[in-house]
């Protein structure tokens, strides 16, 4: 089955990336933003095919590799 | 004194490390990233370049090679480890030293000679350096220093800031920060002093008709504290 996981900055780290993306846009006419903040998106196609097994794989992959838990956080947002 | 520098694919200053330690009297062995066993080591040093390509975070890959296994085992028995830029990206992933290295805040590959304080002289990487502030070289991307409030409070109380950027009279200002480090960190060490990881380059630093030779100053003392 596949996992989709999202990784995101934690909100006090410094996202230069998006902020760069922010005044682009700005610059762009698109004025009416307040914040933009870059993560990463990962889809895992795993062999495991019960849901809680696979998410609990995903979920230990995010601790150990995927994630920076000092300035990353991970959001398993979908397994199907 | 014997010393090994573990290679990464993407590692590239591994022979200038080699040709550094060698220089100034060390036995250097080059080791393979896929090797198991490392060499016996009065120094391990984990080079800059990019490794793995920079793929996922800088660092992240490398530090989980099969030879790092052996790595942190060295390092947590008390062995001298010391990671240089890329290797100093890959000894935060492993969780050796605290913090995490970010992109530049500026957005810019940053390469050029820097000052940097020394902060801490109780330790074997710079017991008996005369000098306060060292010139040394940098070229990086992602070097800014990251770390949690907490961290920063027990780094600061472990007196593990190792060097800071500043200027040549030693001033620790943000104007000489060159990539938004926290508190101009450029390099730390673990709570025991026997992890060093650091930014800025000595290795290069070790010749006049290069960029200078306060480089010779670190690896001549190094190698003294560790006979």
């Amino acid at each position: 089955m596949k996992i989709s996981v999202i990784i995101t900055l934690k909100k006090d780290v410094l996202d230069p990336q998006g902020k760069i993306i922010h005044q682009t846009l700005d610059g762009m006419g698109f004025s009416d933003v307040n914040e933009v903040r870059q993560g990463k998106y990962f889809e895992i196609d795993t062999k495991e095919n019960d849901p809680k097994k696979a998410t609990n794989k995903v979920e230990e992959m995010c601790k150990k590799l995927l994630a920076n838990l000092v300035i990353e956080n991970y959001k398993i947002i979908d397994a199907q | 004194m014997k010393s090994s520098v573990i290679t990464f694919p993407g590692s590239n200053c591994d022979r200038d490390m080699d040709v550094a330690l060698k220089k100034f009297g060390f036995k250097n062995r080059m080791v393979w990233h896929d090797d198991v066993d490392l060499p016996k080591s009065d120094l391990v040093v984990l080079p800059g370049g990019f490794s793995y390509g920079d793929y996922l975070r800088c660092g992240s890959m490398a530090s989980k090679s099969k030879i790092m296994k052996s790595v942190i085992n060295f390092a947590n028995s008390g062995g001298m480890l010391m990671g240089i830029c890329n290797g100093f990206q890959i000894l935060v992933e492993t969780g050796l030293v605290p913090g995490v290295l970010l992109r530049n805040k500026y957005l810019e590959f940053i390469c050029k000679n820097v000052f940097v304080k020394i902060n801490n002289k109780e330790n074997t990487y710079f017991r008996d350096i005369n000098n306060e502030v060292l010139e040394f070289h940098i070229a990086h991307n992602e070097g800014n220093y990251f770390c949690t409030k907490d961290q920063l409070k027990e780094i600061e109380d472990n007196y593990q800031v190792a060097i800071s950027y500043c200027d040549k009279d030693g001033k620790t200002e943000e104007q000489f920060n060159p990539n938004g480090s926290i508190k101009n960190i450029a390099g730390i060490f673990n709570k025991e002093k026997n992890v060093l990881g650091m930014m800025p380059h000595p290795e290069r630093m070790i010749d006049p008709s290069l960029s200078g030779e306060d480089g010779s100053l670190f690896f001549n003392n190094l190698i003294n504290n560790l006979k």
